[in-house]
């Protein structure tokens, strides 16, 4: 019997997870405000992310630029069947940018980038009614990227370099729909790494047929985080010997996908340019979230995801209205990565319709002021989990879910 | 540009601001879920312990939390429930004191033994609920574990004065409006718009969990003459029980009512196997030798000299063979033979014609409480390893709820029953089949979405650690009937939930 109720307590311990669809394309306000197209445009040093081939192209000596998102996401559940509910109140994501470009001759430029091209901050209520999957999680990854560009002629260039990946995430959830210690409170698990670092590489080229009409490419490679030296906290369990949960060590290892864009960019009428990205993210790395507890009397958790890959098509548009004032619009639009059956709670993704804008002020000759804003819109959606076990037996969690995200961003760009 | 930058960030302002995503019909809208013709602005729910959400052989807060009128009350939530009330135990113990000493005992949690293996024991530690702490207010959950169909009508149930004598009850004296109060009164004062009846249970229950050890009061219309164990005449539940149902739906009220299941459903009358002895060949036949004379010819004697029907004597046969045997037992509804034995032509001397005197095995269709687990097959003496309980000395009447006391019961169950599903034709009434739903968890069990909830002790899901009052799953999946019996009745759509969110058995180490 012992050996059934740890079971019963515990089988069904573990969905740890992180965030579906956790890619955030907040990589610049310039490109943002145009549908965050960019691997065709030459703009400024945003191209270290987008394109770092384009970089010999840009007319600056130096070029800096440094932005921030604010990301207000919201997600709200519901279950007519019970009249369960819930919104979450997660913090402002603040996503952030930092690149620079150097020409150092006609032929050839250097770069570096700081940006954060994956994360998530969701927060439930806790003890929501899918708290065994996720009360609350925070994702953090950063990329430094130094890069090189040699133009081969006007209509030829290529561009890469390394990548250097520090990432973080810590996350909260219930073990599973029952466990209380004595008093009733919910009996849960922390999981915390930080520090964990990986290399990977860019790689990218521009092609200009004419001087109006520009093609870009670029391939990220997928990178690997190995998390080695995690903690996981337990949290209300009871005094038992079935319940054998105490703080331990962990190691999990969580992929951060390739990415490969591909588009255009036209110039037209003077003023105007239009451009169109297609990025493919190859998520079908990303099987599933297994965590292996250090203490072998806790099981190890599996958590299938199983996404596929999925392409996101964007397009944008500038005019450059006055020579103080720059203007941009766009729209994108992002297929979700998560099967059906596989929609879990951290980052219920559905295919989003994304609308952009934004401007930027010229002050001078040098400084720039670049403000762009992004509101996605999820359709209301009933999906479900169908991987979350307990005592073997799969048991759906279930329901409506509605998402948006409103996102203002401000940024500065110094050119020479 | 100045002024473009402000309207600019003034623009981004109102978007995140009045981002909260809206579903096209909110679950917390109101007429999303409907309480039909039922107004369910103020609930009461009146009953015994099951309503107050007594678990693990005791009432302790998170039990209380888990209530099935609790539950239902936040389902009710959602189709202009009011706010519910009950009236909370001070910790998680469960025990109640007296002016400081303790009158009941802890709850059981499940705790792993020396031996590695896990099982109820009591929770240590000094409750802190004090009947004596006197709580002024009104509360909608008027569950009170122990009461009797006619106690809810009894004034006084609530005199804290009166629980040492056993005239009052002790969880009635901390909420009891007055000394006098009925705890029928105390619930109609609150004007309920709707409410639950669920009593009667003990009215056979405690005969039943004492093995038959009270008397049945089937014929005594005057209820202040029975014992705590006893059977209440069904005419006596008829009377209180359409006086509570006149009472409730006095003020129009809709409401609730909820049959009682049969004892036979729970675990504490199945865990027990009635051939519980395992005995080797040798030993089978030391006893049968032992109970050869007893067999052949005080039996077949008796019956000759017609003390004893034939009947009797080949019940009061005892056969011991090699693997699982039946106990041996002392029943009260036998002919009780000791004087007759002391005395010629058996001359027998005094304790074995005690031993003998009401003696039988235990039959396949008795019942064995779960109490009796801790008795049986052990030796009460240490100086005599051969006095083993079952075996040589016989299993007492109170663990045994024997067929003929097992008939008693369900006569008296269907007589109560028939009255209430009478009663709730008559009034309107909902009314939930809690006796055929509580069968169906006994006999194969209900599925849900993390397994199948079961009686099975401890591990079934459905009963707590007392084996008798229902665990949080249990009182979940009791709220899910009734609620279903109210929106059919009252054309109400009130959700129900999802019982595998609900826990069972708590485990814990002293």
């Amino acid at each position: 019997m012992k050996k059934v109720l740890v079971l019963a307590v515990f089988a069904l311990a573990s969905a740890v997870t992180y965030a579906g669809g956790y890619r955030v394309s907040l990589q610049g306000n310039k490109s943002l405000a145009m549908g965050h197209t960019g691997v065709a445009v030459i703009n400024s040093s945003e191209l270290v992310f987008f394109n770092p081939a384009g970089l010999v192209y840009l007319d600056d000596k130096f070029n800096v630029t440094a932005g921030m998102h604010g990301v207000f996401s919201n997600i709200a559940y519901q279950d007519t069947e019970t009249g369960a509910n819930a919104q979450t109140d997660s913090p402002m994501g603040t996503p952030f940018y930092l690149y620079a470009s150097y020409k150092a001759t006609d032929w050839m430029a250097f770069g570096l980038g700081v940006y954060t091209p994956y994360g998530s901050s969701v927060e439930y209520e806790k003890d929501w009614a899918g708290s065994h999957l996720v009360n609350n999680i925070d994702l953090k990854a950063i990329y430094i990227q130094p890069t090189v560009s040699f133009k081969i002629n006007d209509k030829l260039s290529f561009g890469g370099g390394p990548i250097y990946v520090t990432g973080s995430v810590n996350f909260n959830r219930n073990l599973n729909r029952t466990l209380t210690d004595l008093e009733g409170n919910r009996a849960n698990v922390t999981i915390d790494a930080t520090g964990v670092t990986s290399w990977g590489w860019v790689a990218s080229t521009m092609f200009n047929p004419t001087d109006k009409l520009h093609i870009g490419a670029t391939y990220r490679s997928e990178i690997m985080l190995d998390a080695e030296e995690g903690d996981a906290t337990f949290e209300n369990i009871p005094n038992s010997p079935l319940t054998p949960f105490e703080n331990t060590g962990i190691k999990a290892s969580m992929p951060l996908p390739a990415e490969l864009t591909v588009g255009m960019s036209y110039d037209f009428c003077e003023s105007w340019t239009v451009a169109f990205d297609f990025n493919r993210t190859f998520w079908d790395v990303y099987e599933s979230l297994d965590i292996d507890f250090v203490n072998e009397d806790i099981p190890d958790s599996k958590n299938a995801r199983n996404y596929k890959n999925a392409s996101i098509y964007r397009f944008g548009m500038q005019y450059d209205a006055t020579k103080m004032f720059t203007l941009r619009a766009g729209y994108y639009f992002d297929e979700s990565p998560v099967r059906e059956g596989y929609f879990a709670p951290e980052t219920p993704r559905n295919d989003s319709n994304n609308f952009t804008a934004g401007l930027t002020v010229n002050l001078g000759e040098h400084l720039q002021i670049d403000a762009s804003f992004l509101y996605s819109h999820f359709k209301e959606i009933d999906a479900s989990y169908n991987y979350y076990f307990e005592n073997g037996v799969a048991v759906p969690f279930s329901g409506t879910y509605k998402t948006n995200a409103f996102v203002p961003g401000l940024g500065l760009t110094y050119k020479l | 540009m100045k002024n473009i930058l402000k309207y600019t960030f003034a623009l981004l302002a109102i978007g995140f601001v009045s981002c909260e995503p809206e579903f096209d019909s909110p679950v917390t809208d109101d007429g999303f879920y409907s309480s039909g013709t039922a107004n369910l602005s103020k609930y009461v729910s009146v009953g015994n312990s099951l309503t107050a959400g007594y678990a693990d052989g005791a009432l302790y807060i998170t039990g209380q939390k888990n209530s099935y009128p609790n539950i239902m009350a936040q389902q009710f939530a959602f189709a202009g429930g009011g706010e519910f009330y009950q009236p909370l135990m001070s910790d998680n113990l469960g025990g109640l004191l007296l002016s400081g000493n303790q009158i009941t005992e802890n709850r059981f949690v499940l705790a792993v033994g020396p031996n590695g293996n896990p099982g109820p024991v009591r929770l240590a530690g000094t409750p802190t609920t004090d009947i004596t702490n006197h709580l002024p207010s009104t509360y909608n959950n008027m569950g009170v574990p122990g009461a009797k169909s006619f106690h809810l009508v009894a004034p006084g149930y609530g005199n804290v004065a009166g629980v040492p004598t056993g005239a009052a009850n002790p969880y009635f004296a901390r909420f009891a409006s007055s000394e006098s109060a009925t705890v029928l009164g105390d619930a109609v004062a609150q004007n309920p718009t709707f409410f639950s009846l669920w009593i009667g249970n003990n009215d056979i229950l405690s005969y039943a969990t004492s093995g038959g050890s009270g008397v049945d009061q089937t014929g005594n219309f005057d209820p202040s003459t029975y014992g705590s164990n006893d059977i209440t005449d069904p005419n006596v539940f008829a009377l209180v029980y359409s006086q509570q149902v006149d009472a409730l739906t006095g003020n129009s009220a809709k409401g609730v009512l909820i049959n009682i299941p049969e004892v036979t459903s729970i675990p504490y009358f199945t865990t027990v196997p009635t051939n519980a002895i395992p005995l080797d060949a040798a030993t089978a036949g030391a006893l049968n030798a032992q109970f050869g004379a007893y067999n052949t010819q005080i039996l077949p004697g008796l019956a000759g000299m017609g003390v004893i029907s034939p009947e009797e004597a080949a019940l009061r046969m005892i056969n011991f063979s090699a693997g699982q045997n039946f106990p041996i037992m002392t029943d009260d509804d036998l002919t009780d033979i000791t004087a007759i034995l002391q005395g010629p032509p058996f001359s027998l001397p005094a304790p074995l014609a005690i031993l003998l005197g009401q003696l039988r095995q235990v039959k396949s269709d008795d019942l064995i409480v779960l109490t009796a687990s801790s008795v049986l097959g052990t030796t009460p003496d240490p100086n005599n390893p051969q006095g083993v309980i079952g075996v040589s000395i016989p299993l007492s009447d109170q663990y045994v709820l024997a067929v003929s006391e097992q008939a008693r019961i369900t006569a008296a169950s269907t007589a109560y029953n028939a009255t209430i599903e009478a009663l709730a034709g008559a009034k309107g009434l909902a009314y939930v089949d809690a006796k055929t739903a509580l069968a169906r968890v006994a006999n194969g069990g209900i599925p849900y979405d993390g397994g199948v909830l079961t009686s099975q002790f401890v591990t079934g899901g459905a009963f707590s650690l007392d084996g008798v009052h229902p665990t949080p799953r249990g009182y979940a999946y009791t709220a899910n009937l009734i609620i279903k019996a109210i929106n059919e009745t009252y054309d109400a759509t009130i959700p129900m939930v999802h019982i595998g969110n609900y826990g069972t058995v708590t485990v814990t180490n002293n």
